[in-house]
């Protein structure tokens, strides 16, 4: 189906020395190392066929973006990766989502503990109604995870998340109060306050504006260091940017009922993809002429 | 535009008029009709006012405000009359808070299931039967109260209790009127609650889930407080049906203006002593038809006063999500 070969199980243990990080595309290694990895996913909503037979390996301190038309079940595969799909009672996933080599599909797995180590943001700026300092607090709180001093924790995520220089005078003033950009990279912090491992962005900049869209981007490649993150976009040229491997889906309309199923068409370092694709659809889409 | 406008612009009519083409009667009448519909409760609240005032300075004028204001005796219709309003004033207070010790947790823990946890099937079958039971005339709660709820009271009343509360109560007790108000009010607050808390939206619920929440995390440390000021508004609610019901204390309660907060012993409420007081035999211009008005001007004037009270906490707790 695409260039992924499966990696070796151990990959992400001797992964990619730190240093490369530096130039991180230039340092790529061929494969991901496999922090999460799908394995023949499928999605089904009732009777409809959302995301056909998905092969796909994330390799860690790397940024993925996930590319294609709308209607090619991105955002569906993005959100089976933390199991937030479950929330959607029609939703059926068939195949496997490794974790380090665990199923978080599998019949004794705690979609909440898979949720604390696979983290999410959305589309739309979504802060609690609650005060900024709340609003990263919270996340500490619920999982009961052990913070000496949550003050320092709170100032650590929001530097993290490059917004405490904006808000260190009104932590307590609703994160509503926030322009939009702020909200995202307040919820941005909120989602790192609690450690994950893998960060899931959902278009996290299509209800922004340019200026506050390259904050974000700029601040995705910091995470990158400490985070894997995995990103849905609709904007190949920000694919382009941040990302260091693309996959690109696109979606096919089945015969009889004209349901669209999405499926992968492409997966490889996103220089490759954008520079170099494999696929005539990838290039068409890339280059305009499609979608 | 008219710096670039040609000198002759051919798609330009010769004459531009603006002006309305008919003065529109009939939408000025209806937005009339439509105001006075909105402004009729505001008049009629004017309206209970006035009609409230005149007779209760009567009152005062004859009985003094310590009178009144005091919990000795309650018994307006005596010779010699005794006008300690304390007395009722507990005996509402009383059942309303026996209502509301069923009613608030219930009612809140119904929205919860509703709106967090039910399944759409299970909401389709429970919600109308939540809202039928908001229907049942209050008299019926009441003689549901006084022949199945008090025997039940009766043979099961924990004697093992200390002291006084530990004797089964009589045929009219607090007890049965506040337990069987408090299921009248429950459907009343599960309802407003779970509007509102179904209002708050989904991706405040998406970005807790996403973080690792629990279910019950979700309900109650996001959900609950966003929807806060819909949640006090159907506490609110409740507690003004409660203090205002009358059928039910009027069937279960008893007719004993005890000062008690024991719900084993007989009460009379406020709106109890009205409606007795009101279809005996009364005189206008005695003590007794003053005393209603008094009474009634109590009753008006403390849920004016709760509704303030609430208004103020939601301003200052509610977690706004707009």
């Amino acid at each position: 189906m695409s260039a992924v070969t499966t990696p070796d199980p151990q990959g992400d243990i001797v992964s990619t020395p730190s240093t490369t990080h530096a130039d991180p595309r230039s340092g790529l290694p061929d494969a991901p190392s496999g922090v999460m990895e799908t394995v023949g996913l499928n999605v089904y909503y009732g009777g409809f066929h959302a995301v056909h037979d998905v092969d796909l390996a994330f390799g860690r301190n790397e940024i993925t973006a996930l590319i294609g038309p709308s209607g090619c079940g991105k955002s569906t595969v993005l959100r089976c990766l933390n199991r937030m799909n479950d929330l959607i009672p029609a939703a059926r996933v068939e195949g496997s989502v490794n974790y380090h080599g665990i199923d978080i599909y599998g019949p004794k797995v705690d979609p909440i503990e898979v949720r604390r180590r696979i983290g999410m943001v959305f589309q739309k700026p979504n802060p609690f109604p609650k005060s900024i300092y709340d609003n990263i607090a919270y996340g500490p709180r619920v999982i009961g995870m052990q913070v000496d001093n949550m003050d320092d924790h709170v100032e650590r995520c929001l530097r993290q998340a490059a917004l405490w220089d904006e808000v260190k005078d009104k932590l307590k003033e609703s994160g509503y109060s926030l322009s939009g950009g702020q909200q995202q990279r307040l919820c941005i912090a909120r989602t790192i306050a609690t450690a994950p491992d893998v960060i899931l962005m959902d278009e996290p900049c299509s209800a922004l504006d340019p200026i506050a869209t390259s904050a974000i981007e700029d601040l995705m490649t910091d995470l990158r260091e400490d985070y894997t993150i995995i990103i849905v976009t609709h904007n190949m040229q920000q694919a382009a940017r941040v990302s260091d491997r693309t996959a690109f889906f696109t979606a096919r309309p089945d015969e009889t009922t004209g349901n669209r199923t999405g499926l992968l068409v492409e997966y490889d370092k996103t220089s490759q993809i954008f520079e170099n694709p494999r696929d005539q659809r990838t290039e068409d889409y890339i280059s305009g002429r499609f979608g | 535009m008219s710096t670039a406008a040609p000198p002759t612009d051919r798609t330009r009519p010769d004459q531009i008029d603006l002006t309305a083409s008919s003065p529109r009667w009939g939408e000025k009448a209806i937005v009339g009709w439509l105001f006075l519909c909105a402004a009729f409760s505001v008049l009629v609240t004017v309206g209970i006012v006035f009609a409230l005032v005149e007779p209760t300075l009567e009152f005062f004028s004859r009985v003094s405000l310590g009178e009144f204001f005091s919990f000795d005796e309650w018994a307006p219709t005596f010779q010699p009359p005794a006008f300690g309003v304390g007395r009722i004033v507990a005996g509402t207070l009383n059942v309303t808070f026996y209502a509301l010790l069923i009613a608030l947790p219930a009612g809140l823990g119904a929205a919860i299931y509703l709106s967090e946890y039910a399944s759409p099937r299970a909401k389709r079958i429970l919600k109308p039967v939540l809202e039928v039971l908001e229907g049942v005339p209050t008299v019926a709660y009441g003689f549901f109260a006084l022949t199945f709820i008090t025997p039940i009271i009766r043979e099961l009343w924990p004697t093992f209790l200390p002291g006084a509360l530990g004797d089964p109560p009589g045929i009219f007790s607090a007890a049965s009127a506040g337990l069987v108000m408090g299921i009248m009010i429950i459907p009343t607050v599960a309802s407003v609650s779970q509007d509102a808390m179904s209002a708050v939206p989904a991706s405040l619920r998406e970005a807790a889930y996403g973080i690792g929440s629990t279910r019950m995390q979700v309900a109650t440390k996001v959900v609950v407080p966003a929807a806060l000021s819909g949640i006090v508004a159907s506490f609110i609610l409740g507690i003004s049906r409660a203090v205002g019901e009358t059928m039910i204390v009027l069937i279960a309660a008893g007719a004993t203006p005890n000062l008690t907060l024991l719900p084993n012993e007989s009460v009379l409420t406020m709106t109890a002593f009205i409606a007795q007081a009101s279809t005996g035999d009364i005189a206008t211009g005695t003590i007794t038809y003053y005393t209603v008005f008094a009474v009634g001007s109590l009753l008006f004037v403390s849920t004016l006063v709760l509704n303030m009270i609430s208004i103020a906490l939601v301003r200052r707790y509610r977690e706004a999500y707009e």
